[in-house]
């Protein structure tokens, strides 16, 4: 039996009497990979919200670690200090500053103004840099502006930030999203080798994505689970199948 | 680390140098050196101008950098005049007041000669009373550390409040616009304690240097504020240049990404509108006494106004570029407004500049906004290349 890493139960939220999240219950173990699909409004986006502190459920529980803290009282950079990784759907990477800047911003080092404010460049410090740097493929590029960089490559200087912060889950919202083949797949790549050192949980729409990563599956739909498996699985499973083509047909 | 901090922003080096050619420049041509080809109270415009141009760094470190539109930095600035004024004034009226008494026969009592200086000063708002925001006004030390203290409480408290709310943008602006307007209503009240519409005048003397001529005074504070600016402007390339540089930009350009990456985005807008709110304070404690009064039209929010006005000419983001603006902008300001600038006659209307430099101000303002983002300081990445 693996340990919880981070379990939410019997949450909802509700936006202007619409049910965004419907008393919807998951869990993540410590080292997993998972992948959440679900259809255009099945409430990915506003789970990953609740998790990372940016929107308050109406009710129910997320409860993190050993020690079974509450995250519901802590704020997004309270939560992020626990060791919750978020990238966004569009690749949101500073654009003015350096590659190596973004990342030095991202590494785990103390975050009080006076720490930051006192901060000196270690080799320490610079050689994590470059092994975030090579395990996303932009070693050659660390000094230029992040804003140069290509789609595919801010998407990766977002994974790498996120692997800088060393954090125990990892939520990507649509990491394959405008990339080409070449680029699916190396992300795929990156995703597993993150996922063997801790929980990462990927949502996707892409199927064939989802295949690539080859893991447990979790559906979601109106706000709550609707299937939970391997890939093959839940694709063969009737109210899955509803769902989608039901959309599809609509 | 001192080697690499200066390597990494050649700038400062240039920056200290023309600042040094500049103030050797006009002390050598000063009234002061016998040579007097910038008279005295030029001396003094320039001396302001340095202070001006301190205040303007720190605004651009609070938004060109941090991305806070403070409306309201002139407050503290008038704050830390304010917090001189009150020595400057109690000292020398202390002066006089004793000087008069002396000629009683019986020695005076601390009770008469506090009562004779509490009329001196606030005679003028029917009062003689001491307000009790004057108790440490005759110790110059403590006077000292109000200039940085009150303003930097100020400032703590009510960054505390708007940003724990979570107060961005325009909101925040106007915000502060409402800080500065209220304070300046405040001390507009005759019973405020500071005088109100009289505001703190006589602050050019210095006590104890009665007989020391203006146009060495003039000099010694030119000195000052050039110290100061060359100080503030070290400080602030330092704070900026490295990670914090990085977290304030990071803050200005994405503040929920700073946020998921575990920093407290609060903590880092509150300190940086702290520094630079207590830097303004600095820059105005060397301002007045060599404007010689202040009173509460000062903070008025039309200064803050224009001081944004002065970061976004010279080009944010850049420190030179906020010296620039504030130099060149006061300066042409000063041209204007005292009739330096010559009437143009268009036969049906004469434009007389008093009237219409506001209208050139605002114009030049839409216009490097819309076409020259950059400002005046864009115009050295023509010059300088980057490898």
């Amino acid at each position: 039996m693996m340990n919880t890493l981070l379990e939410v139960s019997g949450v909802s939220v509700t936006f202007d009497g619409f049910r965004a999240i419907n008393n919807l219950s998951i869990q993540f173990a410590e080292a997993e990979l998972r992948a959440i699909i679900g259809p255009n409004g099945a409430g990915k986006t506003t789970f990953m919200d609740i998790v990372t502190g940016k929107t308050k459920p109406d009710e129910g529980r997320v409860i993190w670690g050993e020690r079974n803290i509450s995250l519901l009282g802590l704020s997004e950079s309270d939560i992020a200090i626990q060791g919750i990784g978020r990238k966004f759907q569009k690749p949101t990477v500073f654009e003015a500053q350096t590659v190596r800047q973004n990342l030095a911003m991202a590494l785990k080092n103390p975050r009080s103004p006076f720490a930051v404010l006192m901060h000196k460049r270690t080799q320490a410090n610079a050689a994590r840099i470059d092994a975030i740097a090579e395990q996303i493929g932009l070693l050659d590029s660390l000094t230029r502006i992040a804003g140069e960089l290509s789609h595919g490559q801010k998407q990766w200087l977002e994974i790498g930030m996120l692997l800088a912060q060393e954090p125990r889950l990892l939520l990507i919202d649509e990491p394959a999203a405008g990339m080409t083949a070449e680029e699916r797949e190396k992300t795929t790549d990156i995703l597993r080798e993150a996922a063997r050192t801790r929980a990462v949980v990927v949502v996707e729409h892409d199927m064939e994505f989802v295949r690539r990563l080859g893991c447990k599956v979790t559906v979601l739909h109106e706000g709550a689970v609707l299937a939970e498996g391997s890939l093959d699985s839940v694709t063969a499973n009737q109210k899955v199948i509803d769902v989608y083509l039901g959309r599809e047909h609509a | 680390m001192r080697h690499s901090f200066i390597a990494q922003n050649p700038s400062v080096l240039w920056f200290l140098l023309a600042l040094s050619l500049f103030t050797l420049g006009v002390t050598v041509l000063s009234e002061a050196a016998g040579v007097a080809v910038i008279s005295t109270s030029f001396v003094k415009t320039l001396g302001k101008t340095l202070c001006l141009c301190l205040i303007a760094v720190a605004m651009d470190v609070v938004w060109g950098y941090c991305g806070i539109l403070s409306l309201g930095h002139f407050a503290f600035f008038g704050l830390g005049g304010y917090a001189i004024g009150m020595w400057l004034m109690y000292a020398r009226t202390e002066a006089i007041v004793l000087d008069a008494l002396a000629q009683q026969p019986l020695p005076p009592t601390p009770q008469e000669v506090s009562d004779a200086i509490g009329n001196q000063i606030f005679g003028v708002v029917g009062s003689s009373e001491f307000p009790w925001i004057w108790a440490f006004a005759d110790t110059l030390y403590l006077q000292l550390l109000m200039i940085v203290v009150i303003p930097g409480l100020l400032a703590l408290v009510f960054g505390w409040l708007a940003f724990r709310s979570r107060v961005t943008g325009v909101y925040l602006s106007i915000l502060t616009q409402a800080m500065t307007l209220a304070l300046s209503l405040y001390l507009f009240q005759n019973d405020s304690g500071l005088r109100g519409n009289n505001g703190l005048s006589g602050l050019q003397n210095i006590p104890g240097y009665e007989d020391t001529s203006q146009a060495v005074i003039s000099i010694v504070f030119l000195w000052a504020s050039a110290l100061a600016l060359g100080a503030g402007y070290v400080f602030f390339a330092w704070v900026v240049s490295g990670k914090m540089g990085s977290v304030i930009k990071g803050i200005r350009d994405n503040e929920a990404r700073v946020r998921f990456l575990g920093y407290r985005v609060e903590s880092y807008k509150l300190f940086i509108f702290t520094i630079t709110a207590i830097v303004s304070a600095i820059a105005g404690a060397l301002y007045y006494p060599q404007a010689g009064i202040i009173n509460p039209g000062e903070i008025a929010p039309i200064a803050s106004i224009y001081l944004a006005v002065w970061v976004a000419i010279g080009g944010r983001g850049r420190l030179y570029g906020a010296v620039i603006g504030a130099a060149f902008v006061s300066l042409l300001s000063s041209w204007f407004t005292g009739g330096g600038a010559p009437a143009v006659p268009l036969g049906f209307y004469t434009i007389q500049w008093t009237d219409w430099w506001l209208v050139l101000l605002g114009l030049s303002f839409v216009a490097v906004t819309l076409f020259f983002p950059k400002g005046i300081g864009g115009l050295f990445d023509y010059l300088v290349r980057k490898p």
